[in-house]
Parts: structure tokens; C-alpha cells; sequence
């Protein structure tokens, strides 16, 4: 019989589509999971609701369920419990290491727009556009080291 | 003698007209993919049309239990998007005029909505992005003659995005007198051109198919 805690610990090996190096569970998206005999109910928030990920993620979620033998059933919830404030600490740091700026806590970013460079941690970046290449990503520029990066928006 | 709509019905009609603005002008904006005058406003545009559109489908997901039938499967006279949003492929000054003047708008019909639908307050924190980058231009083009004629033409489209109780907010937001508006409701030439290429492959596919 499948417990929560084997969903849980399956959810976290399962890369996010789009920065393969941060888990579901890292990227905070996973809100619940609630085990009934076979039937593993989870629930899950969307990061952007036009995400393209979104489907994929669902279908490896609900994949991962019938691999421990559940019967899955995964809800989107598309209410506002989903931030970036809800990245765990240690996706935080896979972020960083990876070369994509975290986003920072959103009370402080707001107030101190203060952007750190992932490679060199110069605070003397500018934005080269609010956009990237998914809806989660600015683009900005280090002026210390020189190198180009991408933002994680804080929302 | 028909009932008065319940409350309900009335804000079911007004979300359907939310979702429909949401998806016209994410259509639109996706237009500038490919030709925007800078590589970065070719991202900013495609970004934001993809963002546009998710809020559409969030909000259609609401109201019915197939999206895709709801924003795909209805004529042309039966959408309920402002004007504004249907205005065709645009040059750059009325462009950004059209994104300002709806982020400004959009931003006080869903403060509203807030805190009766938890969906709204999800929106918003994405529209963060939307009104940092519709700033930015403004006040980048501000003191053009281009974008301030731009912007007094179009202002009788911006008033009708909003229902008459909040256009003294937008009013105030934008520096211009109240005046007629064109109405939600009305339908300008751009909404059927655009509804003839946006619902193409739907009716093209044959019947049964799956998506």
C-alpha cells in the first residue's frame, strides 16, 4: 500500500520541466497529498496560470502515482497560494547554483529592489527587459562580472 | 417579463467579459511576435500574450467545464470583450497606448474582484509584470505628440473596458475627463477578422477530434 510520505519522496525526484534542476516539491507547486487506500488525491497550484509546464507536470505527477501503484488524482487549484515565497530554501540554492538569480522573499524585493548576480553576487545589475524565455524569467545584466543572467520574478 | 439577473448571473457575465478581454488582446499582443521594433519587446510581447491568455483559460475553467469550447466554439456577436481589445494590429505608439490604457483598467476591475475570488488575486500578481513593463513605455513615450494623440483617440475604448461605477478611478489614473464610451457589448470590424483566423484549426478539425 502506497503511503504519502513514498508520494511525497517520488514527487521530489520529478524535475521541473522548464529548469530541470529544482524537484515539483522544491518548486513548491505540490499543496497536498492525501492518501485513501489506492486513491492518492494531490493537490497542486499552477506557477503562471499560461505556464505551457503545466500539463507536463500534471502527467508526471499523476505518473509518478501509478508507478507506486496509486490510483491518481490530481487537482489544479488555481487560487493564490502559490508565490515564489513558497520555494523551499534548498531550490533556493539549486536555483543559484545553477545560474538563475532566486527569487527573493517578496516583502523585501518589493521594497528594496535590490537584484544579486547568481555567479559573482554583485548587487550592481541592471534590467535589460522585465521579459525572458518562460513568464517566470527577467532578463538582467551584471555589471561586476560582466555576464549576462537570468532572473527568477518574485510573485 | 425576464427576472433581474441574480447576482451571481451578473458576475458570471462579467467574468466571461473579463476572460474574453484577457484572450482578444493576449491575441493581439502575440501579433508583435517576430516584428517588434527590438528583439527584448518580441519577448515582452509573446510573454505577455501567453500570460493573457492563461488568465483567460483560468477564468473560462470557472465558468464552464470546457474552456476551450467557451473561448472557440461561440459567433462573433456572442463574445463580450470591450472594443479596446479587438482594435487590429496597431502601430508602435497606439500599441503601447492600448497596453497602458488596459493594464491601467484591468488593474482597477480586478483590485475589485480580489476579494471575492481567490483566482483574481493570482492574476495580479502576475499582471505585476504586465504593469511595470506598460509603465516603463509610458513613460518612455509620454511626451511624444505620437502617443499622447494616441492615447486621447483610443480613450473612449479604455472607458468602456470598465463597467460606469469604476471609470472616474481610470478617469483619475490617466488624466483625462470622462466622456462617452464605446461599449462593451458593440463590436468593432477587428473582432471578426480575428475571431476568422483565431478559431481556424477548431473549425477546420473534423468532428471527434481530440485536443
Amino acid at each position: 500500500m502506497v503511503t504519502a510520505e513514498q508520494v511525497w519522496q517520488r514527487f521530489a525526484e520529478i524535475p521541473d520541466p522548464e529548469i530541470p534542476v529544482i524537484s515539483l516539491v522544491d518548486l513548491g507547486v505540490i499543496r497536498s497529498v492525501d492518501v485513501q487506500d489506492s486513491r492518492v488525491r494531490v493537490e497542486f497550484t499552477p506557477t503562471f496560470l499560461g505556464c505551457p509546464a503545466l500539463e507536463v507536470m500534471k502527467r508526471a505527477l499523476e505518473e509518478s502515482v501509478r508507478e507506486l501503484g496509486g490510483e491518481p488524482d490530481v487537482a489544479v487549484v488555481n487560487d493564490d497560494s502559490w508565490g515564489t515565497d513558497k520555494i523551499t530554501a534548498a531550490g533556493r540554492e539549486k536555483l543559484r547554483a545553477a545560474g538563475f538569480a532566486p527569487p527573493a522573499p517578496r516583502l523585501i524585493q518589493l521594497q528594496s529592489a535590490v537584484h544579486r548576480c547568481p555567479y559573482c553576487g554583485s548587487t550592481d545589475t541592471t534590467l535589460e527587459n522585465i521579459f525572458g524565455p518562460t513568464p517566470c524569467r527577467s532578463i538582467r545584466y551584471c555589471n561586476g562580472c560582466r555576464q549576462p543572467f537570468e532572473q527568477f520574478k518574485t510573485i | 417579463m425576464a427576472a433581474p439577473p441574480t447576482r451571481q448571473q451578473q458576475l458570471e457575465r462579467e467574468l466571461l467579459g473579463l476572460a474574453d478581454d484577457e484572450l482578444i488582446i493576449g491575441w493581439r499582443d502575440s501579433e508583435w511576435t517576430g516584428i517588434a521594433p527590438m528583439l527584448e519587446e518580441d519577448v515582452a510581447f509573446s510573454s505577455i500574450a501567453q500570460n493573457e491568455i492563461g488568465h483567460a483559460r483560468a477564468v473560462y475553467e470557472l465558468l464552464s467545464d470546457d474552456a476551450d469550447a467557451l473561448a472557440f466554439d461561440r459567433a462573433p456577436e456572442e463574445y463580450r470583450c470591450a472594443p479596446l481589445v479587438e482594435l487590429p494590429l496597431l502601430d508602435w505608439a497606439h500599441t503601447i497606448a492600448r497596453r497602458w490604457l488596459y493594464e491601467v483598467a484591468d488593474e482597477i476591475r480586478i483590485s475589485a474582484l480580489k476579494e471575492t475570488l481567490p483566482l483574481a488575486a493570482k492574476i495580479d500578481r502576475e499582471e505585476t509584470y504586465h504593469r511595470l513593463h506598460a509603465e516603463m513605455w509610458h513613460a518612455r513615450l509620454q511626451g511624444t505628440p505620437q502617443f499622447r494623440a494616441a492615447v486621447e483617440e483610443l480613450w473612449p475604448y479604455a472607458l468602456g473596458v470598465l463597467p460606469a461605477a469604476q471609470r472616474d478611478a481610470l478617469s483619475a489614473r490617466v488624466g483625462l475627463p470622462v466622456v462617452e464610451a464605446v461599449e462593451r457589448g458593440t463590436h468593432t470590424d477587428g473582432l471578426a477578422e480575428i475571431w476568422d483566423e483565431m478559431t481556424m484549426v477548431r473549425r477546420s478539425a473534423p468532428a471527434g477530434a481530440q485536443w
